[in-house]
């Protein structure tokens, strides 16, 4: 089940430049949020901070809260911990090339000692299925490399593989930008089912993208959230005239 | 390789002259960026120069083929194949068997491996993944030079310091805890196997480590961040995410060493005892291929004498390039077709 996300005054640093600015809203459970804003707006490194990837940037820096459901993520608990909660899926499909299909998508259960071979079955075969890959790949799983899939398959293989270790959050970093039309269709009905079970989080640039998957959307500027509500208000009614350049395509 | 060659060297090349700037103002175009004749010529005389070399490196390694396998036939004539699997050695009589020499190459080099590979990943680990960003240059800067000392160096080394160490500590410690194999026993003489796996040891580890370093350096960092988003620690990221990606061009720096420990010379001959014996306490004097070919070669009388060596020479070359070409493959294989640079 998904949790809700409570981020407060959410600073993050990259040496001494500020890439986010004082940042709070809450993501709700069972809901996908869209993260919008234009390149070099601080996206990435705003997904970044809420499962602690910021940091394994050297001189990297993080003030602020967030509260994962009642895991206080930079309070008492290690990067590990909150890793394991939160899936997350990256903008380039960064499958394992030297593994099997098979093998990457049980590389997290692994990572945590899960051993027994029929579970680790019904599992892969789970999450390749919510992943709508299982058809593509089921007669080649230990066959194939993950690395010999297409884009596309690579980027579900990805997902597949986040989901494999039932997280309750995804972060989803412009999960698309390398994909086809075709392709991006059957991410966004995924991201539709998904929502069911998990909280999810997507940077996207494509508008209509975040029109159709997400509930709720949040405009970057500069490092700053400008504006957070509910999707149809954010593209038919803006509150802020920032948002509304954004979208109208006015904003240089 | 012709092309990109005058491409570098703009006023040899007609495309080049005729550039943005100059073609808008035809008329103008200096006299002396129109030698056409003069840059074709250099053109191919520099192609044909480029040939020549090329071809050089073809020939030498087919010269050096020849003339060990006509050297060598005498030897070959006399013992065949029971050449590699006998094991005396004996000029007086005449009668040759080159065992002692495989046996004392391979047992050398493999204890070399079993010490330098750990070691050399864990150098490469440590400098890759986990030493603070000032230490890492100097760091890697020191293991490429540990490559650049003549063996010869190593071997005085060994002698002033390495045999005397393990003749008063390590192998009277070895033979109180390992002796019951019968791997480690007799009297600790300092010089012998040991001695020769140990400095070949510190021989390769620059050169394992470098590899590895370098494999490592080119594994993307995507690759290691997801696996850290799977919720890894440092050590399963580093497991999972570099030394898996990177294994095969490990494997390649692994066997590179190898070949260079099956070819080194002086260090060994200088520390192994050259004794031809086979004998299982690695505390044993012993004798190699390359040791026996550089002791004796100057004073081999007889014919057979001679020709015998020069078909231990033959082996040794023959299992090195194999080896290295191995090596490379698998180097190459991981850093996509750049090829690696050579360490030896
Ligand atoms: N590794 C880094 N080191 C230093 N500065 C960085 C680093 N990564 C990002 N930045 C800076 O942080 C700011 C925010 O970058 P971020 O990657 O979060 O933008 P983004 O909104 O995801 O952009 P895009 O849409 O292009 O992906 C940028 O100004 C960028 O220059
Ligand atoms: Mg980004």
């Amino acid at each position: 089940m998904g949790v809700d996300i409570q981020v407060e005054h959410l600073n993050a640093w990259f040496g001494k430049t500020r890439a986010v600015q004082d940042i709070t809203l809450k993501m709700s459970a069972n809901h996908a949020t869209a993260i919008i804003g234009p390149s070099g707006c601080g996206k990435s490194t705003f997904v970044r901070c809420i499962n602690r990837m910021h940091e394994t940037v050297p001189e990297a820096r993080v003030s602020g809260q967030i509260r994962i459901g009642d895991l206080n993520v930079y309070n008492g608990t290690s990067a590990t911990q909150v890793r394991r909660r939160i899936g997350m899926v990256f903008q380039k499909p960064n499958p394992f090339p030297t593994m099997s299909i098979y093998d990457n998508v049980a590389a997290g259960l692994k990572l945590n000692g899960f051993r027994d071979r029929r579970q680790l079955d019904e599992i892969v075969e789970r999450s390749l299925t919510m992943a709508a890959l299982w058809h593509e790949v089921k007669d080649a799983l230990r066959k194939q490399s993950g690395a010999s899939l297409s884009g596309g398959q690579q980027q579900r293989l990805c997902i597949a593989r986040a989901l494999a270790v039932e997280p309750q959050v995804l972060l989803m970093d412009e999960p698309c930008s390398a994909l086809d039309p075709i392709s991006t269709s059957k991410i966004e009905e995924l991201i539709f089912q998904l929502k069911q079970r998990y909280t999810i989080v997507i940077v996207t640039h494509n508008m209509q993208q975040a029109s159709r998957v997400a509930e709720y959307t949040g405009f970057f500027l500069l490092g700053n959230l400008i504006e957070f509500d509910k999707t149809e208000k954010i593209f038919t009614n803006p509150s802020d005239k920032r948002t509304e350049d954004y979208i109208t395509g006015r904003f240089g | 390789m012709a092309n990109r060659a005058v491409g570098a060297h703009p006023l040899t090349s007609p495309e080049l002259a005729v550039g943005p700037a100059l073609a808008a103002q035809p008329p103008a175009k200096p006299e002396f960026l129109i030698k056409d004749s003069t840059s074709q010529w250099a053109d191919r005389t520099f192609q044909f120069a480029m040939l020549a070399c090329g071809l050089t490196v073809l020939l030498l390694v087919y010269l050096i083929i020849y003339e060990l396998t006509t050297k060598g036939t005498l030897a070959r004539h006399a013992f065949g194949w029971r050449f590699f699997f006998q094991s005396d050695w004996d000029p007086v009589n005449d009668r040759y068997g080159a065992l002692s020499f495989v046996y004392g190459t391979i047992v050398s080099s493999l204890l070399a491996l079993l010490i330098a590979v750990p070691l050399a990943i864990g150098v490469a680990v440590f400098i890759t993944e986990m030493s603070p960003r000032w230490l890492r240059t100097p760091l890697a800067f020191t293991t490429e030079l540990l490559a650049a000392i003549p063996s010869v160096i190593y071997g005085l080394w060994a002698i002033f310091v390495l045999v005397p160490l393990l003749r008063q500590s390590v192998q009277p410690w070895l033979a109180r805890y390992l002796g019951w194999t019968g791997l480690v026993e007799g009297p600790p003489y300092g010089i012998g196997m040991l001695a020769a796996g140990v400095i070949l040891a510190i021989m390769i580890v620059p050169i394992i480590s470098s590899i590895a370093r370098e494999v490592m350096t080119a594994v993307p960092q995507q690759q290691r961040e997801a696996v850290l988003a799977l919720g890894a620690t440092r050590w399963e990221m580093i497991r999972m995410g570099v030394l898996g990606n990177a294994r095969a061009g490990i494997w390649g720096g692994i066997i590179l060493g190898l070949g260079r420990a099956l070819g080194e010379t002086m260090a060994v001959t200088m520390v192994i005892g050259n004794r031809p014996e086979i004998a299982k306490s690695l505390f044993a004097p012993g004798y190699t291929m390359a040791s026996v070919i550089a002791n004796e070669f100057s004073e081999a009388s007889g014919e057979l004498y001679l020709s015998s060596l020069v078909e231990v020479g033959l082996a040794l070359f023959l299992v090195t390039i194999v080896v290295n070409v191995l090596a490379q493959l698998l180097v190459w294989s991981v850093t996509r077709g750049t090829p690696a640079r050579s360490h030896v």
